[in-house]
């Protein structure tokens, strides 16, 4: 990755913009002043003082924005800090992220959060942090949903534990109401997991490794919809891989139950037949699921169910990893390869159009968490992902910037590549 | 004559002609098992680790022994897995190990797929001792080499497998030996010791053991440990004596002869009736002896002398 700074105006021609906020994709030249969009018109002719970058061949949309990254910092700086996966986000094309809050201390007070946007302010992309639901996410009393939103919440979540007591969920999600910013409540019955390492299903039969079955996702998420249509308070449910549980949420959308879901780009490109190779690399929670299962999560996407595509990045020491499965830690990391992987298995299977797709990444994930979203308005600040929708390319470690390489992506042929990140009037070359 | 496999790590993909292989050499150690002196130098220079992540018996005196008759040099590597919870990676304590120039490795590991990652990086021949809930290849080539000793083979044989088959690695590799070697297979178990979808392995599926009883020519009685009552599974021992136990009634009603196969340990008058398990129709002793030799045969042949 190179990074420049741009003086200048920097005129962008040639490229193909797509706009999620007016869906539509046309060719158009940019010209930035200042980190700021200043013109937007089908042709700009080029003066002495720009800096003209072509665009041929490639397109245009707003950086994409990730609800579900794992920064490590504070605490597990071995694994990953807020300076590294943020270039790790940048190369995946994501200009801003939403950093979950188990981390050690865990964000469960503003003093966390003050330090997560101090470090924050060093690096390029946006960090938004999202607090722990209960204190040190032990699932017990509440965090200041009031004194965390106003240092910069976007949302509130237990991540890699669930709220396992309905009561606590209850108050949960009736106290958010007073912030209203969602709860995103990890989907794991822990009783029903029953240490479960990879899908319950023939898979884990042949493989003898310990099975983790549908129902443990699929009965909280039910439980959790149950409330937040019991409460009206806003639910978000993160990585959801199950048949059964995109279709319990599409039933309460169409009750108008105010919930949204996102999936990620492991559970729509791997399924547990993966585990055969028994390499912990497929390690994550929730669990890979059957093609069946794969299949209803593009369904989902594709009707809307599942509003977002989230990434799960969860980077994990080597020492972490490279050790038998039952003790292996959970997850694997995303950013990098996100783009390539939907592109690949959405997009170019003719599953999901390339707006649809770059929704998805923009301006879904924007309403989710209400951020307001520029798109391409003059007089805001530039933040674009360019990319080419149809390079093949092959995923390897040189491509990964995260601080960890815990993915089972590598060796993987991608079509669709993520070439720069514009942001204000800095130009990264990917 | 050499095996299509390089290692032995399960029964789910080695060929019939591979374990026809395995038996004819193990019936011929059986021979020098019986002989005054039971050794040969068939191993000798050949440096064997027996690598236990968990505690056995058995099983690791059997292939001690396998390798002491054909001469191997062995070295003895127990840990328990804690030891590898303070840190270490698995890779690194077996590459280490590895350094020292071994040329087999026998290996027992509580996590599935442990004994394969382990093949996959290592320059050495590995074999399974149990993986886990996943396989214990010898063990079910044992079980059908008795079998093959008993009825003359295993074609068309019915042999049913009673007990807790979801958390057992020799439920499964018999499944698999037995369907290569083309034996009609039903399982019997309570409903939370039957895995999940296991009838797309091609077996029968049954919750009542005198169903199983009547279809088979021979039985494999699991133990049941006793931990699982523990947790919740079944609601007492009791009960799965009374609804599965291999019980001298239920074999005295049958109207033929049914084989015994038991992998020890035996929990007697729990699965299985003393009476029963020391019958005239138990091999479980002909199984200890056969699992010396068939151990001694694939240690041999995957020696590649």
């Amino acid at each position: 990755m190179q990074k420049s700074t741009i003086k200048d105006k920097l005129l962008l021609k040639n490229g193909e913009m797509i706009d999620p906020c007016q869906e539509k994709i046309e060719r158009q030249d940019i010209l930035i002043n200042d980190g700021k969009i200043e013109k937007i018109k089908a042709e700009i002719d080029a003066q002495d003082d720009y800096k003209v970058i072509d665009l041929k061949g490639l397109k245009i949309a707003p950086g994409f924005i990730d609800l579900h990254t794992h920064l490590r910092e504070p605490g597990q700086e071995d694994a990953e800090t807020i300076a590294t996966g943020a270039r790790a986000a940048l190369a995946g094309g994501f200009t801003r992220v939403c950093c979950m809050p188990n981390t050690n201390p865990s964000l469960s007070t503003q003093e966390s959060m003050r330090f997560i946007r101090e470090k924050a302010k060093l690096v390029d992309i946006d960090v938004m942090p999202i607090a722990s639901i209960t204190i040190d996410r032990k699932g017990r009393e509440l965090t200041e949903f009031g004194e965390l939103a106003e240092v910069g919440a976007v949302a509130f979540s237990d991540d890699g534990n669930p709220v396992e007591n309905s009561q606590i969920m209850r108050n949960a999600l009736e106290y958010s109401k007073l912030v209203d910013k969602p709860i995103i409540n990890h989907s794991e019955d822990q009783d029903l997991k029953n240490q479960g390492i990879i899908n319950e299903s023939i898979v884990s039969t042949t493989t003898g490794l310990r099975g983790n079955p549908t129902i443990a996702e699929e009965i909280m998420i039910y439980r959790d919809l149950r409330l937040a249509e019991f409460t009206g308070a806003k639910l978000h449910i993160p990585h959801v891989t199950a048949k059964g549980s995109v279709d319990l949420i599409r039933a309460a959308q169409e009750k108008g139950v105010r919930v949204t879901a996102e999936v990620t780009p492991h559970h729509l490109s791997l399924t547990d037949e993966y585990m055969h190779s028994f390499n912990t690399l497929g390690k994550v929670a929730p669990p890979l699921r059957s093609e069946s299962d794969r299949q209803a999560l593009v369904e989902g996407l594709k009707d809307g169910t599942i509003d977002a595509i989230a990434t799960d990045h969860a980077p994990h020491t080597y020492n972490r990893k490279e050790t038998s499965l039952d003790l292996a830690a959970y997850g694997m990391i995303g950013l990098e390869s996100a783009f390539g992987l939907v592109m690949t298995k959405l997009v170019h299977e003719d599953q999901l159009s390339l707006i649809e797709l770059i929704k998805k990444m923009t301006t879904m994930p924007a309403a989710i968490i209400d951020i307001e979203l520029p798109c391409f308005k003059t007089g805001e600040r530039a933040e674009f992902t360019l990319f080419d929708t149809d390079e093949w390319w092959v995923f390897n470690e040189k491509n990964i910037e995260s601080r960890s390489s815990n993915t089972p992506f590598i060796g993987q042929e991608l079509t669709g590549r993520v070439k720069k990140v514009i942001i204000g009037n800095k130009v990264i070359e990917i | 004559m050499s095996l299509s496999i390089e290692n032995l790590l399960g029964l789910e993909d080695v060929p019939q002609a591979d374990i026809n292989q395995i038996f004819d050499a193990a019936f011929s150690f059986r021979e020098v098992l019986e002989r005054p002196v039971k050794k040969v130098p068939t191993l000798k220079g050949t440096t064997v680790v027996n690598l236990f992540f968990e505690p056995s018996t058995r099983t690791k005196n059997s292939f001690a022994l396998a390798e002491k008759r054909l001469s191997a040099d062995t070295v003895n590597f127990s840990a328990a897995s804690s030891s590898l919870q303070k840190g270490e990676s698995l890779k690194d304590t077996i590459q280490n190990l590895c350094a020292m120039k071994i040329d087999l490795v026998v290996m027992r590991h509580p996590t599935p797929g442990s004994v394969k990652m382990l093949a996959d990086f290592v320059n050495a021949v590995i074999i399974n001792a149990g993986d886990g809930t996943h396989e214990h290849p010898t063990q079910a080539l044992l079980d059908i080499m008795s079998l093959k000793e008993k009825f003359g083979q295993v074609q068309d044989l019915n042999v049913a497998i009673i007990g807790d088959i979801k958390h057992s690695r020799v439920a499964l590799s018999n499944i698999y030996g037995l369907k290569t070697m083309g034996a009609n297979v039903m399982l019997c178990a309570p409903p939370p010791f039957m895995p999940v979808s296991v009838e797309d392995l091609d077996v029968k599926v049954t919750y009542n053991v005198d169903e199983a009883l009547e279809f088979a020519d021979a039985v494999n009685v699991l133990r049941i440990q006793k931990e699982r009552q523990a947790s919740g599974l079944i609601p007492s021992l009791r009960e799965y004596r009374n609804r599965f136990g291999i019980t001298l009634e239920r074999v005295a009603s049958l109207q033929k002869p049914i084989t015994i196969l038991h992998p020890g340990p035996m929990n007697r008058q729990v699965e299985i009736d003393s009476a029963i398990a020391d019958g005239e129709n138990a091999i479980i002793l002909d199984q200890v002896l056969n699992g010396v030799a068939v151990r001694m045969a694939v240690l041999f042949l995957l020696s590649g002398s």
